[in-house]
């Protein structure tokens, strides 16, 4: 995302903004029937192709999920990992949104929490042998688990560790899921490559992500880049291009030209560079 | 040849003498190495029922064992392929005795090696999307296309020269019988007529001519497989001529290895001699001093600079887990070969088999140290993940290795050993020169 492009924006519109965030995450749901619909063919994304005309029921824009970690408020303790693991049923060894741990000189420890980074430019879906890996419309990177050969490739060229093979049988899910969509499938299937797909089952239906709703600190946003809004679980509700420039974001390894739709807002004077 | 040229009667037995009824060392080899390669059968079948779980592999380290072999095996067969096509159209004449065992050791380890990307896969039942939604700029698929070409052509490679030979096979066999029919297909209809000489000569250096470019980029691409990623180590411009050199100095250490074992299990000391052993070793030194010019080139770039995960790459290799491994490749597999051939006094064919041996184990080690440690150091602030190979990996990875030579051992039961063909224009090249010479 442009820097100067979003600070146009912010000035020819209000400056206040209050959204509220049912309205914000409401009607999303209509695209839930879109989704049943069926694939986009992959070969169109993959060829950077508009994606086809909607129905009357979806909204002229598709949503463009982000994500924002504000890390002064993160405290380490993993409920997000925990939550995510139980909705997707999932092994321990798959840690969709992993909480890194770091201790500086004074020994203060410091943690970030890191999904995939739903990158605009993603390394992994350029490697991908069977084209698995795709993009949907609202620029979220998923694995069609029905056709990936299990090579793991992707694995390697992701940038931030955010991919998992299923070396064995994933754990029976409680209960049946709720909403299973062609784009993933839960339980997962052994022999692919899983990673964090940003809940498309709860955002279709209005909802938040598992790990923004587990966040208990309220650290974690999902955001939109069309409306320009992000919101957690606390019901906090802010312009993201604002809180972004005005916090001094940043991406991870931003040098890769990934362009992550992740935005992270540096804690206690961590690192800012990993 | 040496002072006296040797009769074509003299030659023909001498290549077909492992085509006689086995001896018993024969069979016990035989039988051991299938042992081998039916225990890999058996763990393969095991990964197959229970998943890639069986292996040591986790979430970091996803590749180890399997992709090390991969780049190994394939980069065996470099050696038939490429000594024995550059000797050809450099016009070696010493070449003759050689190529038919440099071009079989080719298509075994290139078979043996094209095995692992499916062992390899999570989903090998599903191999064929890589055909259905094969995407261009995947490459594994690159991968896929380089090797089923490279396979062709190593083939054809060995199976041109065959086709005089098979007719040899054909004509001092009875009509009747599977082998017999199977003599004839090969030797499609050679009759030995000055035409069939003429297509046949043309024919051979169209591939050895072709071959090169082939084998150059079957390794180029399983270089880039780790190329493009940003994974430490693997982030290198040079990857492609620095696996391109490696292949080639592991293949001729093959080589080297199948060459001193027939030669010394089916007597055939007269056709080849002390002076193949060396001509190969100076390749080898060659090959060698070029692999470690590469090696320097790329770790004092990068470790000029010691760049975050580059870095601790190289403390990884040079100073931390590692480092026994690496400077056990460096002075066992580079620095003690290149001695061993250096100095007359061990530049014997004893000397030169054991400088092949260290080279071939060597270059596997280097090849596991280049896929594993690129992905045990992390990319985010975690720890190093250590990979150990489970059961199931050492025994396939020992099946495949004793799959080589049981595939050239049956090979050669019914194949001659030596190039018949090839010998006598050899024989013939030389008489007529020394008429030449004498007029």
């Amino acid at each position: 995302m442009n820097q100067s492009d979003t600070e146009d924006q912010e000035d020819s519109q209000t400056k206040q903004h209050p959204v509220n965030r049912r309205r914000f995450l409401g009607g999303v749901g209509a695209m839930a029937g879109l989704a049943a619909v069926g694939f986009i063919p992959l070969t169109e994304i993959v060829k950077g192709e508009s994606p086809p005309a909607h129905t009357s029921t979806a909204r002229s824009q598709p949503r463009q999920w982000a994500f924002v970690i504000d890390l002064r408020r993160c405290d380490g303790c993993k409920k997000c990992t925990e939550d995510c693991q139980k909705v997707h049923s999932l092994p321990k060894d798959h840690e969709w949104i992993k909480v890194y741990e770091t201790t500086d000189e004074d020994g203060v420890k410091h943690f970030m929490p890191r999904l995939c980074m739903h990158c605009e430019n993603p390394p992994c879906l350029k490697v991908c042998p069977v084209a698995a890996t795709f993009k949907n419309e609202e620029g979220v990177v998923l694995v069609d688990q029905n056709r990936c050969i299990g090579c793991r490739l992707c694995m390697a060229a992701c940038p931030y560790e955010a991919r998992y093979f299923n070396y064995a049988d994933p754990p029976k899910p409680a209960e049946p899921f709720d909403n299973p969509m062609p784009e993933f499938p839960v339980p997962q299937q052994k022999g692919t490559v899983g990673k964090c797909i940003l809940c498309v089952h709860n955002t279709s239906m209005g909802k938040l992500p598992a790990c923004v709703e587990a966040c208990a600190m309220n650290a974690l946003f999902i955001a939109d880049l069309n409306s320009d809004v992000m919101t957690n679980a606390g019901g906090e509700t802010y312009k993201l291009s604002r809180y972004l420039s005005e916090n001094d974001a940043y991406r991870l390894k931003e040098e890769l030209n990934t362009s992550p739709r992740v935005w992270y807002i540096a804690g206690h004077g961590q690192d800012l560079e990993f | 040849m040496t002072a006296r040229a040797l009769s074509r009667t003299e030659i023909r037995e001498a290549a077909q003498r492992p085509m006689m009824a086995p001896g018993k060392t024969w069979w016990l080899i035989v039988l051991g190495l299938s042992a081998l390669v039916l225990w890999a059968a058996v763990a393969y079948a095991y990964q197959v029922m229970n998943g890639l779980g069986v292996t040591g592999l986790g979430q970091r380290v996803t590749w180890g064992f399997y992709i090390a072999n991969l780049v190994f095996f394939i980069g065996i067969s470099y050696g038939g392929a490429m000594t024995s096509a550059i000797l050809r159209l450099t016009g070696a004449p010493w070449r003759a005795p050689l190529t038919r065992m440099a071009e079989a050791t080719a298509v075994a380890a290139l078979l043996v090696g094209a095995a692992f990307p499916i062992i390899d896969l999570g989903r090998p039942d599903r191999f064929l999307n890589v055909i259905l939604h094969g995407q261009v700029g995947s490459p594994v698929v690159w991968d896929v296309v380089a090797i089923s070409t490279y396979l062709a052509a190593s083939l054809i490679f060995l199976l041109l020269p065959l086709i005089p030979d098979a007719a040899v096979c054909r004509d001092a066999r009875p009509e009747r019988g599977l082998r017999s029919r199977i003599y004839r297909l090969l030797s499609l209809g050679w009759e030995g007529t000055p035409e069939q000489h003429r297509v046949l000569r043309r024919s051979m250096t169209i591939i050895a001519i072709l071959i090169i470019p082939l084998a150059v980029s079957v390794h180029s691409v399983l270089a880039w497989l780790f190329g493009v990623t940003v994974r430490p180590g693997w982030n290198s411009t040079i990857f492609a001529p620095y696996f391109v050199l490696g292949a080639m100095f592991s293949g001729v250490g093959a080589v080297i290895l199948v060459l001193a074992a027939f030669r010394k299990a089916y007597h055939l000391e007269a056709y080849i001699t002390t002076k193949h052993f060396t001509y190969l070793a100076y390749i080898l030194v060659v090959l060698a001093s070029g692999y470690l010019y590469f090696m320097v080139s790329e770790y004092l770039t990068e470790g000029y600079k010691m760049h975050e995960d580059t870095g601790r790459l190289l403390e990884l290799l040079m100073l931390g887990r590692l480092a026994p491994f690496f400077w056990l490749f460096i002075f066992g597999g580079l620095l003690a070969p290149i001695a061993l051939i250096a100095v007359p006094f061990t530049r014997t064919i004893p000397g030169i088999t054991l400088a092949a041996l260290a080279v071939v184990l060597g270059m596997w080690l280097k090849r596991f140290l280049i896929v594993v440690p690129g992905l045990a150091e992390p990319l985010l602030p975690s720890s190093l993940i250590i990979y150990y190979p489970s059961w199931v990996e050492v025994a396939i990875t020992l099946g495949a290795a004793a799959a080589i030579p049981l595939m050239l051992m049956v090979f050669f039961r019914f194949f001659p050993v030596l190039s018949i063909y090839e010998m006598e224009e050899a024989e013939l090249e030389h008489v007529s020169a020394h008429a030449a010479g004498g007029a």
